[in-house]
């Protein structure tokens, strides 16, 4: 039988916060619930283990942050850099997200059902099999995919338009997969659109269809839709800007 | 509202501080003297510093009141200056000249006696308004000044983490000059350029960090230019060339002339900045959204802050919670 395992996190700081829900990943939980959060940060900080975190509330940033291995699931809205620097699992946010969602993840999953902020994707990598992938259901905001340096980054626009401008300032790796059409005048330099081919649809479709059965989403409007797909125009962006060869 | 909800809100944030500085400002809190200028005064030594700042008074107008401002010893705080409060009527035929009489006099000497350096700082200079300010944590400053004896209907409040300057008392936000009040999160990296600017007319810089200038270029752009808050707050964060040169031409045109009249007030570098005054509270932030700034609203009240927990501290049946885009102000208008 699963074991769960429910902690109050009402007024409790992250540190004393932590150490329990880790303490409890220890003791074999195979679930935790943490309800009344509010604000506190670092949540799941480098959380290993085949466990699933429930959160009930609005976490503090740096939610999952280095994170590798447990499923987070946030009922509510996440602040700045949910992600950051995620090694491996999964991160669903049933809400909305603030600034530099996903940032320098290198590894897992981050599906966020709402709009995120500025910067999301901010230097994501990929290493090898480490491929990190973030999927956004609302809008994302501009600088989307700013340095990012690997993995796959998609926004469903799902609540209407892409606000996003400045697209892929410094991309130099990994790929940007945008809903319907994108301005061109809304990519920044070094980010360049190249078309969305069969190969790319097989590719995405496993990921859309796991994220629309997260949030209860008919997947086969998502997967058969018209896609942007944006990569970097070279690997080496800046070369010339801060030194000369 | 008392000043227990926004001690709890900030105190939600103290991982943004260092327990170098916080302060609160309050709206409304002095009605019995709302005729009167309230300046807030930092003394570092009340026998010697006081009696130059009552000679200065005296000889402007009639202090119609003055007393210590209330404060309760606190283990964490050690009190190197002491607060007091002037409730002051400057006297308009001293400055025949003026259109603003009685807020060039007070403006005047608030510059002057900060200037000075005497021992003492004129903090908190409006009517019907007060800052409480003070190095240490949000908590510790809240009640040493004990702001939930104090009704106000708009309050901001900040947490500071000093970065490029040292942490001091009058170096804690909110900066004040007159009617409006300021709190910024962020760093203005123009601040030399906006200072050169702002000290060619008249004001002096004498805070020793970046925010204070941002509250005296609100001051110079509303009060002695005549622009409306939202007009000031496109000159000092205004749309990007490439942005204007999209617009229609109309509208091109004035936020040409706005940003070519005004751009050494434009301020450069991250910030979130709430500035209010008796009528306004405005949010904004840089144009690149280098720093978070979430808003709030629960029936007539509106919230801006950092962040979404600080707001749902304060009142936890928020109706709407939103991120606005970089650059865009958010205004909120007392109802009369």
């Amino acid at each position: 039988m699963a074991k769960q395992v429910a902690i109050d996190g009402k007024g409790v700081h992250y540190t004393p916060l932590n150490q329990r829900i880790r303490k409890a990943v220890e003791d074999g939980a195979d679930e935790i619930v943490v309800s009344n959060v509010l604000g506190q940060r670092f949540i799941g900080d480098g959380l290993r283990g085949n466990v699933t975190v429930r959160i009930y509330g609005v976490p503090g940033g740096d939610l999952a942050i280095f994170m590798s291995g447990p499923t987070v699931i946030v009922h509510g809205n996440a602040e700045h850099a949910p992600g950051n620097t995620m090694d491996a699992g999964k991160l669903i946010i049933h809400g909305n997200a603030g600034d530099a969602v996903a940032h320098s993840m290198r590894g897992g999953k981050v599906f966020v059902r709402g709009d995120i902020g500025y910067r999301g994707g901010i230097h994501m990598k990929q290493y090898e099999t480490q491929c990190p992938i973030l999927v956004v259901g609302g809008s994302a905001q501009t600088f989307l995919g700013e340095y990012m340096a690997g993995g796959l980054l998609i926004v469903l626009g799902l609540n209407g338009p892409i606000k996003a401008r400045e697209i892929g300032s410094g991309i130099h790796g990994g790929e940007i997969i945008i809903r319907g059409d994108v301005d061109a005048a809304c990519l920044a330099t070094g980010a360049t659109q190249v078309p969305f081919t069969d190969e790319d649809r097989a590719r995405i479709a496993p990921v859309i269809r796991e994220y629309a059965g997260d949030f209860g989403l008919d997947p086969e409007p998502l997967v058969s839709a018209d896609y942007t797909r944006i990569i970097p125009a070279s690997a080496r962006p800046f070369v010339g800007k801060y030194t000369w060869e | 509202m008392d000043g227990s909800g926004i001690r709890q809100a900030l105190s939600m944030m103290n991982e943004r501080g260092s327990g170098e500085g916080a302060g609160y400002v309050a709206y409304g809190i002095y009605p019995d003297y709302r005729d009167c200028y309230a300046l807030h005064v930092f003394f570092d030594n009340i026998r010697e510093n006081k009696s130059v700042v009552d000679a200065t008074l005296a000889q402007w107008g009639t202090i119609e009141h003055d007393e210590a401002i209330p404060t309760y010893d606190r283990p964490n705080l050690r009190a190197v200056h002491t607060p007091w409060r002037y409730f002051f009527k400057p006297d308009p035929s001293l400055a025949p000249a003026s259109t603003s009489p009685e807020d060039d006099i007070v403006s005047a000497l608030t510059m002057r006696v900060n200037t000075a350096r005497r021992g003492a700082l004129i903090f908190s200079s409006g009517k019907d308004v007060g800052v409480f300010k003070a190095g240490g944590w949000p908590e510790d400053v809240a009640d040493f000044y004990r702001i939930e004896d104090y009704e106000g209907y708009t309050w901001l409040a900040h947490n500071r983490y000093p970065t490029n300057t040292p942490g001091w008392w009058g170096g804690a936000h909110p900066f004040n000059l007159l009617g409006w009040s300021v709190v910024h999160n962020g760093e203005i990296t123009s601040y030399g350029t906006n200072r050169r600017y702002i000290e060619s007319f008249g004001y002096t810089c004498t805070m020793f960090t970046d925010t204070e200038v941002v509250a005296y270029l609100i001051d110079l752009l509303v009060r002695r230019h005549g622009l409306e808050i939202d007009l000031a707050v496109r000159a000092l964060a205004p749309p990007f060339w490439e942005e204007i040169d999209r617009m229609p031409e109309a509208e091109r045109e004035w936020n040409r002339a706005l940003r070519l009249t005004y751009a050494p007030a434009m301020m450069n570098g991250p910030f979130a900045i709430v500035a209010a005054d008796a009528g306004t509270m405005i949010g904004f932030t840089d144009r690149t959204k280098l720093r978070p700034m979430v808003v709030g609203e629960c029936g007539d009240r509106l919230y801006i802050s950092s962040e979404e927990a600080a707001i749902r501290a304060m009142e936890p049946k928020v109706e709407s919670i939103t991120m606005p885009a970089a650059g865009e102000p958010v205004v909120g208008r007392v109802a009369p």
